[in-house]
């Protein structure tokens, strides 16, 4: 093994036990919205599309790439945007109970 | 500035922005701090992003292979950044929150998608016997990046209805996923005893395709959410993966994390139904046996209930249980049941909601919709808080709820043999709310309604409930 090769292991594994410390604390109510967090991070691979997109000069390199940067680029904005709305939910609402004027009770 | 210094600072940058991931999965600890973790997480992609695109503009030709500036590449960039974007945006901002789960798992397929592209377009490029690191990883990164893609579909087709819920068995079906596996690995081990053959990456490519349909398909629609969560944690170790291919460490920090953060999740949810991983990956539920079906009476007598009697029951009673289910979030109700809530509790009566750790169809996924509706957190108990107390309710009032009220579960042999249920059958009364004597994900009758202390009230979950609070109002 090399040492790029070593290091990168070391940084894989102790990322991987980060990992395990950081979500094994979130509570089970968060546990959807932690999904779709986790969910939106690995849109991270939007660097790597990147990285092969701008060098790709064969047609077959270019159309994998494209397709690549538009799913990976779909999986951050996605995941981001609707792990946000979930999380919206979440937020302290104000005092004041909501007034009964939905519709509901109109029926 | 020389490009030496460039890159170093866009590491540390990248170095900065895995911090950030880590740190707002930290704050998603907290329903008061979630929304600021996923904010940083968030910035941190944005950064990440933005420090690329400069180091990548700024890259020198003759730098690791390139050619200088690529017209063509950085208008492939634009062009898939603006369409997955577009993509992305329109669907997160127009999904119902009870359709999001199949959303989460279609995001997750792109992102196993986009990081098997790299590795395949990483070994279409490769012309000389690539090092051992490299290849290994790429062959990895293929294998697990389509697996996920096409699991992650058919989990997501399954959730929205397209593909039938319950299970699907193959034709040969064991032997037919074990016959994909041995040509994937017999093929991983070609390419990684050091040939280079792009047929056999096609072979394994599409082993590993099929092999992740015919790995989902088998496994019933009430596993789904174990399924995306396993899905979501091959995504991140295919995505660090990719990470080792591009050597970029990032993506590598990245993925280990989510997919740290996926086995976890999954492993909390088996343990929730009772069931370990590996025998929700090889058994569909309800075994794809009908025979193991029908073990309740089947025309059991079933009692129906007025509207009236229902409001009466809850009205005057001491302590209600709600248990909602999949049912009401189908028929978006969580509002009407918030109102009926604080109209019993106007008249002094304890109302609590029970939450099965697999209601609705993603764990905590009731709880989003609950919370949606302005339902106060105390009110919302955990089904171990919860199941002692149902001996002392004097009304459970199930709402669209089924497999996991069944009490058949208790008994061996069934379907849902085994998978932790609420006690709901314990309870002096029950009242379920129900469309029809339809039948749950599990697709077995349930016990709970043939139970003498059980009343039907059938009507779909917001008209039910609509129902029931003017007729508590006029009481």
């Amino acid at each position: 093994m090399n040492e790029a090769l070593l290091n990168a292991l070391t940084v894989f594994v102790l990322a991987i036990l980060c990992g395990f410390a950081v979500i094994s604390k979130v509570p089970a109510t968060l546990h959807t919205p932690l999904m779709s967090g986790a969910n939106s991070i690995h849109g991270i691979v939007l660097v790597g599309a990147m990285f092969i997109a701008v060098e790709a000069t064969t047609p077959v390199s270019q159309l994998l790439s494209l397709i690549a940067v538009a799913f990976a680029t779909m999986n951050v904005v996605g995941g981001y945007v609707v792990t946000d709305r979930m999380l919206q939910m979440f937020r302290k609402k104000p005092t004041t109970p909501p007034a009964p004027k939905s519709d509901a009770s109109e029926s | 500035m020389d490009f030496q210094t460039l890159d170093s600072i866009v590491r540390l940058i990248w170095l900065a922005a895995a911090g950030l991931f880590v740190l707002g999965l930290m704050r998603m600890n907290s329903p008061a701090t979630a929304r600021n973790g996923n904010l940083m997480s968030a910035a941190g992609m944005t950064v990440a992003i933005i420090a690329t695109a400069v180091l990548l503009l700024a890259r020198p030709a003759g730098e690791s292979g390139t050619s200088g500036f690529n017209t063509i590449g950085w208008v492939i960039v634009l062009v898939g950044i603006a369409l997955g974007g577009g993509l992305g945006l329109y669907a997160a901002r127009t999904v119902k929150m009870t359709a999001m789960p199949q959303l989460v798992s279609l995001f997750n397929a792109v992102g196993g998608g986009a990081a098997a592209l790299i590795a395949i377009d990483d070994y279409l490029k490769l012309t000389t016997v690539p090092v051992a690191q490299v290849n290994v990883a790429t062959v990895l990164d293929i294998v697990i990046g389509s697996i996920t893609f096409t699991g992650s579909l058919i989990a997501s087709g399954k959730l929205m209805g397209r593909i039938p819920g319950k299970p699907i068995l193959i034709p040969g079906g064991r032997l037919v996923t074990v016959a994909l596996a041995a040509v994937v690995v017999i093929g991983a081990v070609y390419l990684w005893a050091g040939n280079v053959s792009v047929p056999v990456m096609g072979l394994i490519l599409l082993a590993s395709l099929i092999f992740g349909v015919t790995m989902t398909l088998p496994i019933g629609g009430a596993d789904m959410p174990v399924v995306i969560s396993l899905l979501n944690s091959f995504t991140g170790t295919a995505v660090a993966m990719a990470g080792f291919v591009l050597n970029n460490v990032v993506l590598i920090i990245a993925g280990a994390l989510v997919g740290a953060s996926g086995a976890i999740l999954t492993k909390l949810m088996a343990d929730a139904m009772n069931r370990s991983v590996l025998n929700i990956m090889i058994g569909g539920f309800g075994g794809g046996d009908a025979a193991a079906g029908p073990v309740g009476a089947e025309g059991g007598s079933v009692r129906e209930i007025g509207v009236d009697d229902a409001a009466i029951q809850l009205a005057y009673a001491q302590h209600v249980i709600v248990v909602p289910g999949y049912g009401l979030a189908v028929a978006q109700a969580q509002h009407a049941v918030r109102e009926l809530a604080e109209l019993l509790e106007a008249r002094g009566v304890d109302v609590k909601y029970a939450i099965h750790p697999v209601a609705g169809r993603m764990p905590g996924h009731m709880n989003v919709l609950l919370a949606e509706a302005n339902v106060p957190y105390p009110q919302l108990k955990e089904m171990d808080d919860i199941n002692p107390e149902f001996e002392r309710a004097d009304v459970a009032l199930v709402i669209g709820a089924n497999d996991v009220t069944n009490p058949a579960a208790r008994r061996a042999g069934t379907p849902v043999s085994g998978m932790p249920i609420l006690d709901v059958d314990h309870a002096k009364s029950i009242v379920v709310i129900k469309r029809s004597m339809g039948k749950g994900y599990a697709g077995i009758d349930n016990e709970l309604y043939t139970n003498p202390k059980t009343g039907m009230l059938f009507a779909d979950a917001k008209d039910g409930l609509a129902s029931l609070v003017s007729a508590v109002k006029a009481l």
